[in-house]
């Protein structure tokens, strides 16, 4: 086997196994759908405090 | 000198993993406790912004649970009630933790101060500090205390609840403060009575590691003295009514009494872990008939004694 060959390659970098793959994927989807609800609440408070959304006690 | 840069192995945590680390359970307390101190406030609140302000107090909480479970992996490891956690069963890395918990504890406290209370946000922001910096960096490797002064964390989360209502604070939810300040001393010594080796082995000086099973059961019993009365103090003070006050007094006399019969066991733990069982209920119990009496209407409002500035 020609050693050089393979010295030439560029660095490949983590390649993820499927098991990793499947576990980014659900933490991916975990993370999108609590920001989604983030922006959810942050929609149904404004729609409930009208114009003075940032009117809070102390 | 050669430097050796290592490549992070890619994670295999799944998010039940990261709900593990939030501590769920410790988690429900809190927020059933904030939910008493958010109903016990006089005042009106919007349900959506209420429950706002249960869900900011509860991913608090469980940022703080989080955070704790970073710092402690190495005990954890050492503990068989513990060795499972995520971390030291080795699914999520100690920095995969940190950031998480940092994470969540910045967004619960700044959506509840922009949404909520800005005093309420501050006292969140405080209960995840102590229970973090005083509780699990500071005291629980050094002092047999740890649980006393670190209770106060614990003990927070009704403050909190009555802070998003009202700006401030007054002399019901320090009540409330109070049972569960109290309520903690017994509630974790009886775990540790019949955990006491496994505290040992980790290196953390609980009491019974420290100062031995006899003077634990005493401090056991005096705690519990304490806490029967102070449980009972809401209806005592007039902002409960009689339903409260009687299964408080019930509820304090059977604390007590296992307390009593923990005090004089010598063999086995087999009262240590009864009491453990029965003071979750014990805790659940009058705070459960806390939010009864307030919805049957037997509380009488306009004790408040304000504390603090605000509407």
């Amino acid at each position: 086997m020609d050693n050089r060959i393979n010295e030439d390659k560029p660095d490949p970098g983590i390649r993820l196994t499927e098991q990793q793959q499947r576990a980014r994927r659900a933490r991916s989807i975990a993370i999108a759908i609590s920001l989604g609800l983030l922006v959810v609440l942050f929609y149904i408070v404004t729609l409930v405090k009208g114009p003075g959304v940032l009117e809070r006690p102390l | 000198m050669s430097v050796t840069l290592a490549r992070a192995e890619p994670s295999l945590a799944g998010v039940g993993d990261y709900i593990e680390l939030m501590k769920p359970r410790v988690m429900s307390l809190v927020v059933f406790t904030a939910l008493v101190g958010l109903v016990l406030a006089p005042g009106h609140m919007h349900p959506v912004i209420a429950f706002t302000a249960l869900l900011c107090i509860a991913v608090g909480a469980g940022a703080a649970g989080a955070l704790n479970m970073w710092y402690d992996a190495d005990i954890d490891a050492r503990m068989a009630r513990t060795a499972g956690r995520p971390i030291p069963a080795g699914r999520l890395a100690p920095g995969e933790a940190l950031a998480f918990g940092l994470t969540l504890a910045g967004f619960s406290v700044v959506v509840l101060g922009l949404l909520v209370s800005i005093f309420a946000a501050l006292l969140l922001a405080v209960t995840i500090g102590f229970y973090v910096g005083v509780y699990t960096i500071w005291l629980k490797r050094v002092t047999p205390q740890n649980i006393v002064i670190g209770g106060a964390a614990g003990a927070l989360p009704p403050m909190i609840g009555w802070a998003a209502v009202t700006g401030g604070v007054a002399l019901e939810p320090l009540v409330l403060f109070l049972i569960v300040f109290l309520w903690t001393p017994p509630h974790f010594w009886a775990l540790s009575l019949y955990r006491a080796n496994d505290y040992a082995q980790a290196g953390v000086p609980m009491l019974p590691v420290v100062a031995g099973a006899t003077e634990t059961r005493r401090q056991i019993l005096r705690y519990t003295l304490v806490l029967a009365p102070v449980g009972a103090a809401p209806w005592l003070l007039g902002y409960a009514g009689p339903l409260y006050g009687i299964a408080a007094s019930l509820a304090g006399m059977a604390m007590i009494a296992l307390a009593i019969r923990v005090r004089g066991e010598q063999r086995g733990h087999a009262a240590s872990k009864q009491m453990f069982s029965f003071s979750i209920l014990y805790l659940f119990l009058p705070f459960a008939m806390l939010l009864v009496d307030r919805m049957a209407g037997g509380a009488l409002p306009g004790l408040s004694i304000r504390l603090s500035a605000g509407g």
